[in-house]
């Protein structure tokens, strides 16, 4: 009987299958669909989608905008789904990446196409940022188009925390940062505050940052890195040090900022989406005041340096509807596509001839930055190191969590550069 | 002929199963122990792999996460298990004393079973928050409101205990189940036999440690294969309360990142192989025992 009841399940799931086959054939079909892969479901990214996609409804009246986005915040699940389908060699017609080295993996086993020939067609070196272009190319080529431009480098601060701390402003260097987390912690407050493991990896971007300065940051993603010396050993002093103010470690970055915002921690170190959340109006935010309720500064040690990360779309290798795809591209890699995009996201374009009145507060400030600064790419948001590499920071910082061990963390991380392929 | 009419009709029945079983479970445990002896550690499709015997097996030693899963799946297992066997045989005592409303009660312990491990850690996740003092959340702010602050503490962000913390929402969820099972257990006992001990003088306590325990070896033993084997596996209920942390590492978890995040194939193999033998462990030799008693009735 159980045996029956088995091979019935059996038979249950395999026909379940077969039903979503047809479904997904049925939809390749109808060849003016374009099949947008992205996980951009939450508030604000979901809005910025849905008026690129009027705007794509738009120019393109013969094709039909497909939303095929995987909820889950940084693409954890979304990705998970289309390794498989890329596997399956059934792409959807374009996908979302952070542009950069996450998607390496991709490139290398031949899964993208290169998009030079449309970067030639729009134009898009003038228009995208020298450096950008330069961190996002691989051997002369380039795979995606950056929708959106986000900054990691950001300390958010509560003033009034930091003025019954007795201090004046927000600290420029990291020196300066150590010496204010002691007297936050001094007048009883959380002087920085954590989420989980993969805030830590943040905070560790910006600490490297700004102990090492710009070059010789950009120089540990390169061929010839040197991660052993005396330097870095000094910047994982500096973090395993502004480590031991960290608070108690919350469930992720909201419940972290939150303590910022709310008066009980002094400093948070995360990328600009933060600054939606403490803006927005309660449901999707907190509702404070910028200036007043919390205020912002590069993260120590970084002033003139943007790290940034950004969204990309691609074009997959066998992409059913390729002229779709390339059509989607071109609203995405647009002005008017980029603008409508990124004040709903809360992120500024990463093209230099933005509409400047349609970014306020924040990212006003942001874009000033973004059109003066130097670059260097995020490691925790799959901007400078491939996914191997990352894991095996990200697994680094978890170990070193428990121990402290800084000779350990450094060895893991020149192994983890050995080893990463890139 | 009429042999084969005998057994050709029962075989046609159970053969879809056979081949769906073999195909889709033994088949791809074979095709994964053979991933896991290669070196293939990248899922570009080009690159095939190379046979590398049990290189994978023994390599993955030296790494300090990987001992720290293990350690984190014993301490689950341990609590976990023994927590779930200890407190459904308890309830099924007190239960089995014949009290008012017992089918009430039952359905009571009971229910937790009906909630996914997800369901069940998105809800301690809340209650087992690390946050003390002014900010605690969940059972420390009970803790703090009740006047036992002294009982807060990190739960499952603990260095040193974290994962027994992370074996209470396992044991909540599950002991209603145990329970049951030991609740048929006692019911198995016939009166007749404790009557005869009390007959022979025997003081309650000693009805209970030399006729009923004795009696409830076999829903022991059923017990401990299966909180065993979900708790060496368990994935869902971590992921739904800490995420893909170091901190609360076990194998599953670890292969899930080899597999997707770090994009090694030979790796998650040699994770899923050991999972796969560890529950191996705990389920062949009751099957053994299990075949011998059937042959022995």
């Amino acid at each position: 009987m159980a045996a029956v009841a088995v091979s019935v399940a059996g038979l249950l799931t395999l026909s379940a299958c077969g039903g979503g086959d047809k479904q997904e054939s049925g939809g390749g079909q109808a060849a003016h669909k374009v099949e947008v892969f992205s996980w951009w479901t939450g508030p604000g990214e979901a809005d910025g989608l849905k008026a690129m996609r009027e705007i794509f409804a738009k120019q393109n009246p013969n094709f039909e905008f497909f939303d095929a986005a995987v909820a889950g915040g940084s693409g954890d699940q979304a990705r998970a789904l289309l390794s498989s389908k890329l596997q399956a060699n059934q792409p959807p017609d374009t996908f979302q990446g952070h542009a950069g080295a996450e998607l390496q993996g991709y490139i290398k086993s031949g899964k993208l196409e290169s998009l030079n020939f449309l970067y030639d067609e729009l134009k898009l070196k003038e228009v995208f940022p020298q450096q950008l272009i330069d961190q996002i190319s691989v051997q002369g080529q380039v795979y995606s188009v950056p929708v959106n431009i986000h900054r990691s480098n950001v300390l958010w601060f509560n003033p009034s925390v930091l003025k019954g701390a007795g201090i004046d402003g927000a600290p420029k260097t990291i020196e300066e940062f150590i010496t204010d987390l002691d007297k936050v912690k001094k007048s009883g407050k959380i002087p920085l505050s954590i989420g989980s493991q993969w805030t830590l990896v943040h905070l560790l971007e910006s600490v490297l940052l700004g102990s090492l300065g710009t070059d010789a940051y950009n120089a540990l993603w390169t061929a010839n890195a040197d991660w052993s010396n005396a330097n870095v050993t000094k910047a994982l002093e500096n973090f395993k040090t502004i480590l031991s103010y960290a608070g108690s470690p919350q469930d992720d970055w909201q419940p972290a900022a939150k303590q910022v915002a709310d008066g009980e921690a002094a400093f948070n170190i995360m990328g600009d989406w933060a600054y939606g959340y403490f803006h927005n109006p309660p449901e999707g935010g907190l509702g404070k005041e910028s200036h007043k309720d919390f205020d912002w500064a590069a993260s120590p040690g970084t002033d003139g340096t943007f790290m940034w990360l950004s969204d990309s779309f691609t074009l997959p290798k066998g992409a059913p509807n390729r002229d779709g795809a390339i059509a989607w591209l071109k609203v995405a890699a647009g002005k008017e596509g980029q603008d409508a995009f990124n004040p709903l996201k809360g992120s500024i374009p990463a093209r230099k001839d933005a509409d400047q009145s349609l970014y306020k507060d924040y990212l006003s400030w942001d874009l000033e930055q973004w059109a003066s600064d130097k670059l260097a790419g995020s490691i925790q948001h799959g901007v400078v190191a491939n996914d191997q590499w990352r894991q095996a920071i990200t697994d680094a910082v978890g170990l070193f969590q428990q121990d402290n061990d800084v000779a350990k963390f450094q060895q893991a991380l020149v192994a983890a550069a050995k080893n990463s392929g890139q | 002929m009429t042999r084969v009419r005998r057994w050709l009709p029962g075989l046609l029945l159970v053969s879809p199963s056979i081949i769906l079983i073999a195909v889709f479970v033994y088949g791809l445990l074979g095709w994964n122990f053979k991933l896991a002896m290669t070196d293939k550690h990248d899922e570009i499709a080009e690159i095939p792999g190379n046979f590398v015997g049990l290189e994978n097996f023994t390599g993955i030693w030296s790494e300090e996460r990987w001992g720290l899963s293990v350690r984190h799946a014993i301490v689950f297992t341990l609590v976990f298990v023994g927590g779930a066997l200890v407190l459904g045989w308890f309830l099924a005592f007190l239960m089995e004393k014949g009290i008012r409303a017992e089918s009430g009660f039952r359905a009571v312990y009971l229910f937790p079973m009906a909630v996914s491990f997800i369901a069940t850690g998105v809800v301690w996740r809340w209650l087992m928050n690390s946050a003390t003092g002014e900010q605690a959340v969940g059972l420390n702010r009970l803790f703090h409101y009740v006047g036992l602050d002294f009982l807060q503490w990190q739960w499952f962000r603990d260095p040193g205990w974290g994962m027994a913390a992370m074996a209470i929402p396992a044991i909540w969820q599950m002991s209603g189940y145990i329970m049951a099972l030991f609740l048929a257990g006692f019911r198995g006992v016939p009166e007749e036999l404790r009557e005869a001990a009390r007959v022979d003088g025997c003081s309650e306590w000693g009805v209970y440690r030399h006729v009923v325990l004795p009696m409830l070896r076999p829903v022991t033993l059923s017990a401990l294969i299966i909180l065993g084997h979900i708790s060496l596996k368990v994935f869902d209920l971590v992921v739904a309360v800490s995420g893909k942390q170091i901190i609360t590492d076990v194998p599953a978890t670890f292969m899930w990142t080899a597999v997707y995040d770090s994009h090694d194939p030979a790796k998650g193999a040699t994770i899923a192989s050991y999972i796969v033998l560890s529950v191996a462990v705990f389920v062949v030799p009751y099957l053994i025992w299990d075949a011998r008693k059937g042959k022995r009735s």
